[in-house]
């Protein structure tokens, strides 16, 4: 029953989001500082997590394949489909589930419980549109963006780490990475991305704007917020998976 | 003037407002008076549609704003400048950008005017110099004047306030009082405050409606409240002893 309640309601929502906006400029200029905002701030953390997560997965899948009969070359490859394929998209999405989804669920929420929500009402602003759309298309817009240089990190993170362990020689892993590359897993993973930008958006601020109460709710719509999206994230990954690469 | 037509309003059937009808009049000042949870807000708030109601209707100078499209709907509340109980400014923008909002949003005014525009307002609300500060910045009574500056800005045909003096020392509480009784006349706007402060019922009011547990039990102005015999009205405007002695001095003169 909630499920079909909340499902109704954030349908709704999202349909309000997409109204023609107010007065365009405001618009633009609130994408500008959503981009900043949401965005270029997150290129810190996201660069962090791929330059490990790149050497980790180099260096588990050397040990892994400890065969002398299985060319070296073989890590670099393995290591670059599973960043291209899976971790630059869904990994990168998933922390960003956490920050971005937690700033949005908290300041939309905080602007509830104020009343400042309802004072945009009461302007005749549409609040959804005016407060929702801009970070809905600064995240459609970064998130590709993030991944991208997510996976130039990652895969360099690899090679640093087969370099400096000695497990790959670098001539051996730059060949891999390159041995039958297929340009639609960087195409997969951007839609992937793209999608994954929607959700963590619209359900962040969904559950932002929904809050009634004070900063304790706020707290707690945060926290739902970050664990419907990352859920999201997860079945939206299987589905995308289902379509894409069957 | 403001029509509020056999209204009622309930939520997950906890019934808060039960069949309230009265007139807010043009050019005067309109109190909604009643203890706390008595259903202030949410009538306000009924009544610009923050609240969906369950039946009756509200006419805004004649046109019905329950039986109106959407678009319809957005025009009126444009007409409409509201205070909220806790300001409602918002937080990221500056004094100069909150009262400026209405009007980028829905004016066509050249950048220099709408800053004239917001000089103006905030000349009105006796708040000047502070044009570049946050509302974090602000003491409660300047937040609460700002929050009325833009709640003029665009000219509005209504101002409806909530608590406008909740958290404010008296002195400040009758700077605020007659700043909208002030702006009330100049601009002949339709007024309505919702307040539990008595020295704003002994200032500024023209029209009171008492309303007990989502109940309208009494009307009239500021003369007849100590004439009354209404009980529920007597135990709340006389709790204090003070108001005792001038019901006292006052009663039947
Ligand atoms: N969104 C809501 N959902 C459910 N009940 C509500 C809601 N808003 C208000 N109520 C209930 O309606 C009643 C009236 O509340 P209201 O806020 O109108 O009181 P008030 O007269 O404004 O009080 P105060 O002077 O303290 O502001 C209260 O019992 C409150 O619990
Ligand atoms: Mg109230």
């Amino acid at each position: 029953m909630t499920f079909f309640f909340h499902l109704g309601r954030y349908s709704a929502f999202v349909c309000k989001v997409f109204k023609k906006p107010d007065k365009h400029s405001i618009f633009f200029r609130q994408l500008s500082l959503e981009v900043e905002n949401l965005g270029l701030n997150s290129f810190g953390i996201v660069a962090l997590i791929s330059v490990f997560m790149g050497a980790v997965i180099t260096l588990q899948t050397a040990y892994n394949l400890e065969m002398p009969i299985i060319p070296k070359y073989t890590i670099g490859l393995a290591a670059r489909d599973s960043i291209l394929l899976e971790f630059s998209s869904t990994m990168v999405s998933l922390i960003l589930a956490g920050k971005v989804g937690s700033n949005i669920a908290s300041e939309i929420g905080t602007m509830r419980v104020t009343e400042q929500i309802d004072a945009l009402e009461i302007m005749g602003v549409n609040s959804p549109g005016y407060l929702v759309l801009p970070k809905l298309c600064a995240t459609v817009l970064i998130f590709p963006l993030l991944v991208i240089v997510s996976m130039g990190i990652g895969i360099f993170g690899g090679w640093a780490a087969g370099v400096i362990t000695g497990e790959v020689n670098s001539a051996d892993y730059i060949y891999g990475i390159q041995y039958s590359f297929k340009p639609f897993y960087v195409v997969y993973s951007l839609i992937k991305s793209v999608v994954f930008a929607f959700i963590i958006s619209t359900v962040s601020a969904y559950y932002g704007y929904y809050t009634s109460g004070g900063a304790l709710e706020v707290g707690r719509s945060s926290t739902k917020a970050v664990v419907i999206s990352s859920i999201q994230i997860l079945v939206f990954n299987l589905i995308l998976t289902q379509i894409l690469l069957t | 003037m403001i029509e509020v037509v056999d209204l009622s309003k309930s939520f997950d059937d906890k019934p808060v407002l039960s069949h309230i009808s009265t007139i807010f009049d043009k050019e005067k000042v309109n109190l909604v008076i009643g203890q706390s949870g008595s259903g202030k807000t949410v009538l306000i708030k009924s009544i610009v549609g923050l609240h969906k109601i369950d039946s009756g209707d509200i006419l805004f100078d004649g046109r019905s704003f329950v039986n109106m499209s959407d678009d319809d709907r957005k025009n009126i509340r444009k007409e409409i400048g509201m205070l909220f109980q806790g300001s409602a400014l918002f937080d990221y923008m500056t004094v100069e950008e909150n009262v400026r909002f209405p009007l980028d949003m829905f004016s066509k005014m050249t950048l220099g005017e709408k800053l004239d525009r917001v000089n103006y307002c905030l000349k009105q609300v006796k708040l000047e110099n502070a044009n570049k500060k946050y509302p974090s910045e602000l003491s409660g009574g300047m937040q609460k004047r700002v929050a009325i500056a833009r709640a003029i800005s665009l000219n509005p045909k209504y101002l409806i306030c909530d608590e406008p003096n909740s958290g404010l020392d008296p002195k400040t509480s009758i700077v605020i009082d007659e700043l909208i009784f002030e702006i009330t006349k100049e601009f002949e706007i339709t007024t309505i405050i919702n307040t539990h402060d008595m020295n704003s019922v002994m200032e500024i009011g023209e029209k009171i409606v008492f309303i007990h547990e989502g109940v309208k039990q009494w009307e009239g102005n500021r003369n007849q409240i100590f004439n009354t015999d209404n009980k529920e009205l007597n135990d709340f405007v006389f709790a204090s002893d003070l108001f005792k002695k001038i019901r006292k001095t006052q009663r039947y003169i």
